[in-house]
């Protein structure tokens, strides 16, 4: 059996993406893919009930990148992928819009959720992004979340 | 060696990056932390919970016991809080 090839896409850009156009360049013309996974994390409106009005998004420039592939080379190397895009996007957002995108494409579905996931988790914690909040109370860093660490911890291999 | 500061530190410090020369005696992350504590009231309120405190060492995640021998640039930053 060849062994599949897995491109590995991964950009950090204030621009929105678009989901369908994403997908349709990691599939392209190939036919060894079965299953396609796409996560799509938005900018919500409200935190614990408090109103949000926008959010600030800052990043490490290059750390980022780095961090992102190393998570995305891992993943490869547990999953039997096809293919992975992630875009984070920076800048400042409203509620409702695109903050960060995940793809992952194999033969088959377990391997592309489990790999997207796994892709999420270690992003929240791992990746050098950091959150502003700005509210009607005035504005304020993001506080890590402890339930973050734990669905990134469930990953580690002993 | 380059230092960048990110997010709150970044704003504690009052500037993105710097050149510093710490002395010889500084050996590691926890060190430099302790040293830059010491050199105004914006990096001891920068640095005022070291644990919290992240670093990287030429783009890499460091635990605080890291050396920074040949760290060409090290970064302090929050609990990251992206995705």
């Amino acid at each position: 059996m060849p062994v599949a090839t897995c491109p590995v896409t991964i950009r950090i850009q204030q621009d929105d993406f678009d989901i369908a156009r994403e997908i349709a360049v990691l599939t392209g013309n190939r036919t060894d893919i079965g299953a396609v996974v796409s996560f799509s994390g938005i900018c919500r409106g409200d935190e614990d009930s408090a109103k949000i009005a926008a959010l600030s998004l800052e990043h490490y420039p290059g750390m980022a990148e780095e961090e992102i592939r190393r998570h995305a080379d891992e993943a490869t190397s547990r999953w039997p992928l096809n293919g992975v895009t992630v875009i984070h996007r920076v800048g400042r957002f409203m509620p409702g819009q695109n903050i960060v995108l995940v793809l992952t494409a194999s033969q088959h579905r377990q391997a592309a959720f489990q790999a997207a996931e796994f892709l999420m988790d270690y992003l929240k914690t791992n990746a050098p992004f950091w959150k502003k909040e700005e509210s009607a109370t005035g504005t304020g860093w993001v506080e890590a979340q402890a339930r973050d660490d734990e669905a990134a911890a469930r990953w580690t291999r002993s | 060696m380059k230092v960048k500061y990110f997010a709150w530190v970044r704003e504690r410090v009052g500037k993105a990056e710097e050149t510093i020369e710490p002395p010889a005696t500084v050996r590691t992350v926890e060190e430099l932390i302790a040293w830059l504590s010491g050199q105004s009231e914006a990096y001891a309120y920068a640095f005022e919970k070291p644990k919290v405190i992240r670093a990287a060492i030429d783009h890499a995640h460091v635990k605080s016991d890291a050396a920074i021998a040949g760290a060409r640039e090290i970064a302090f930053f929050p609990p990251m809080t992206g995705g």
